[in-house]
């Protein structure tokens, strides 16, 4: 009973967070940075935020995660950090070849209010920046936000500080694929081609987090938006952004400067958000839906439905990234499960709003929170259980200590692998997410069940 | 040895009452180290007589944290020994931080050891207590009274409540007291009653009133302290004065800091509203 302190009984609590569902800003910002081919993502702070940062993000995607730090010391947290970011620039672009660094700040930059669009124009205005290599950056203080924020503000700050207009109307639009796995952004590249829509899509850590083994080392895969496909990004057509939370303001960033309309969709989590999704891309995008795109999500609603007995009313626990949490849960109730608790630590009023919505005909009490933590959704399983736990590692306490059957979803996954490799997101992502709830539900029956119940075929 | 900080709003005359009253402390004999906590790093100038010397920071900056105690402290008037902890130019960095590095590293350097013989530490610290750093030399139980410089003009006495009130909280943690308001002359009407009424209200004195007298600026531009510069003058001896009252103060307390109504009820019974 790893977490046995936990008590029962539910205490109002104001400020004290207890095993948070979230992490620091740098996290996602270095992981959408790690999403420009050739990028090397820069900390600008003190060391140990960029190796944790690292850390947290070779653990989840179990490849080497490089990024740069500015290294602050006593010094430059009183003298701001100019003078280290503009020799870690120099020294980066000599040493580590790259062809973009993006910047992020961290909570001490933040707080001794250092100016990265100065110093990154200092940089370039002192030569450190050779022709045709870019210095981009982004805003991102841990004590504002989570890992989404920081994850939205490097998206953004990739369009805007790239993106161009040359006044030519390409037939492409830019997809923004939100805070998800490698897979998941390389599974709706495959949907967008055999829509035969023209994309740019950014961030794209696909072959660039999940790179194959080859015996050689590359520190820049081969994947990621090239800076050439970002700059066209201002003539697109189009933008869909897929997650109000991650990719909302790059969408809305590329609106204002470049009139470029837009469509904010839920993450194509489960078939519903997948249909919007495809529908939108039928109506913006002008295409057709071909066969093989039905034909996926007809063996999706084929298998819901031979498997409806053991879905339905089970109860699930999830946590997560709002944008995550709002598709899921959609997708749970759609599957005739019962979403009970859907808790995030990204903080937003709207969120709760937006499950309340979304679970409203749940014949259910489902609790929801914004700003919430691990500790509050154990206490609420302890008054009254569920059947499923769907979350990060994180999760894997409570499991344990409730016996719960656990379906790792999200980030970050510290345990297991295949989130790099087999996506969530699409009809053959919705596809693996139920075959994934029914294996960990059914291996559960076959344990519990008496022996006089227990069937060969089911 | 005592630890004496000076706080006071913006412009006046925080460093110059400072300098001319450790003049004052050295003249008898006192041995006094002022560490001026300003980025400005202009504390010191008219005990060392205009000269520039390097700021603790600075030489952070330039030899990493291999510093030695020469390299920061000068001796100036009267033996008195003077360093500037020095911070970011305007507009970068963080002062605060600056502050809190710089105590630090002038406590690691043996500045206030045993062996120094100091009887005096001056703190001069920047105008408005902004952030935790310039509540740095209160903290901990560094300086243990403070002398706040006012005047009659309404945004100064606002500054002193203010400022009375990080004592207070300091006072609970760290042992700090008020030693009294030191009133800078502004020939204000009513400038002594009232500073004295307020002194009262907090809880503390006006330990002295300072007439205001062109005399400081001459010495001033002349980079020397009214006493260096001609100890004879009137002006010298009212620092001689409160530089004794200060030496010989007993009166230590935690202030009681006012609401605004009050405050501002003060500056209208003895204000310009008469």
């Amino acid at each position: 009973m790893l977490l046995r302190h936990t008590p029962k009984e539910i205490k109002e609590r104001t400020a004290l967070r207890v095993n948070p569902a979230k992490t620091c800003q740098p996290v996602g910002a270095m992981y959408a940075s790690l999403g420009i081919n050739k990028c090397l993502p820069h900390s600008h702070g003190s060391q140990g935020c960029c190796a944790y940062h690292r850390s947290v993000l070779t653990r989840h995607y179990k490849d080497p995660i490089m990024a740069g730090t500015s290294s602050f010391t006593e010094g430059a947290s009183v003298f701001g950090g100019q003078a280290n970011l503009l020799q870690a620039i120099d020294n980066i672009f000599t040493i580590y070849e790259p062809d973009v660094i993006a910047v992020h700040s961290t909570c001490l930059s933040e707080t001794i209010g250092d100016d990265m669009n100065q110093i990154a124009a200092k940089a370039k205005e002192d030569g450190k920046i050779p022709e045709g290599k870019f210095v981009i950056h982004a805003s991102t203080p841990s004590y504002v936000g989570s890992h989404v924020t920081g994850f939205a503000n490097m998206t953004k700050s990739m369009a805007l500080q790239f993106a161009q207009k040359t006044g030519i109307k390409e037939d492409h639009v830019n997809v923004i694929p939100g805070y998800v796995e490698p897979s998941d952004m390389k599974e709706i590249k495959r949907l967008l081609k055999e829509m035969k829509v023209k994309n740019i899509m950014f961030p794209d850590t696909s072959h660039v987090v999940n790179a194959p083994m080859t015996g050689k080392y590359k520190m820049y895969p081969d994947g990621g938006v090239t800076v050439d496909e970002l700059m066209e990004t201002g003539d697109s057509s189009f933008t869909f952004a897929l997650g109000q939370w991650a990719s909302e303001d790059a969408a809305k960033g590329l609106d204002a400067k470049f009139s470029i309309p837009f469509d904010v969709l839920d993450l194509p989590i489960g078939y519903k958000a997948t249909d919007r999704f495809i529908e939108s891309l039928r109506k913006n995008a002008g295409v057709t839906v071909p066969d093989s795109i039905t034909v996926e999500r007809g063996q999706l609603m084929d298998v819901i439905a031979d498997m409806q007995q053991y879905l339905y009313q089970k109860k699930v626990a999830l946590v997560g990234d709002p944008d995550q949490m709002i598709a899921l849960t959609e997708f749970i109730v759609s599957l005739g499960m019962i979403p009970a608790y859907v808790i995030t630590g990204t903080p937003g009023k709207k969120f709760e709003e937006k499950i309340k919505q979304i679970t409203k005909d749940v014949p259910y009490e489902v609790k929801v929170k914004a700003e919430g933590d691990m500790f509050m959704l154990h206490q609420w399983i302890k008054n009254d259980p569920v059947d499923l736990l769907m979350g990060n590692t994180y999760l894997k306490y409570i499991a344990r200590d409730e016996d719960i059957p656990l379906v790792r979803f999200g980030f970050p996954i510290l345990d297991r692998i295949g989130h790099s490799y087999f996506p969530t997101v699409g009809y053959m992502g919705a596809l693996r997410l139920v075959e994934k709830i029914l294996e960990r539900l059914m291996d559960r029956y076959d344990r519990d069940i008496s022996e006089e119940k227990f069937e060969l075929v089911m | 040895m005592r630890k004496v900080a000076i706080y006071g709003k913006g412009g006046i005359g925080k460093s110059t009452t400072t300098q001319n009253t450790v003049a004052g402390l050295a003249e008898m004999g006192k041995k006094v180290m002022v560490v001026g906590c300003d980025p400005k790093a202009d504390s010191t100038r008219l005990l060392l007589g205009g000269l520039a010397q390097g700021t603790v920071l600075d030489t952070l900056r330039s030899e990493g944290e291999d510093v030695e105690l020469e390299d920061i402290r000068k001796v100036g008037f009267g033996g008195t020994l003077c360093t500037e902890s020095g911070g970011p130019e305007p507009g970068v960095g963080c002062a605060g931080r600056g502050i809190i590095t710089s105590i630090n590293l002038l406590e690691q350097l043996g500045a206030y050891a045993e062996s120094e013989g100091l009887d005096y530490v001056f703190y001069d610290v920047l105008g408005d207590v902004v952030c935790g750093g310039f509540a740095m030399p209160i903290r901990e139980g560094k300086a243990q009274e403070i002398y706040i410089v006012v005047s009659g003009e309404m945004m100064a006495m606002y500054a002193a409540n203010n400022i009375c009130k990080g004592i207070v909280k300091y006072a609970e943690a760290g042992g700090v007291r008020l030693g009294g308001l030191i009133c800078n002359s502004r020939n204000v009407d009513n400038e002594r009653q009232m500073i004295e009424e307020l002194a009262k209200q907090l809880g503390t004195q006006m330990i002295h009133f300072v007439p205001r007298n062109n005399f400081v600026q001459k010495a001033e531009i002349n980079r020397k302290t009214v006493i260096d510069f001609d100890g004879t003058h009137p002006q010298a001896d009212e620092y001689r004065a409160l530089a004794k009252k200060i030496d010989e103060n007993k009166m230590f307390i935690v202030p009681t800091p006012l609401e605004i109504e009050e405050l501002e009820k003060l500056l209208i019974d003895f204000g310009i509203a008469n």
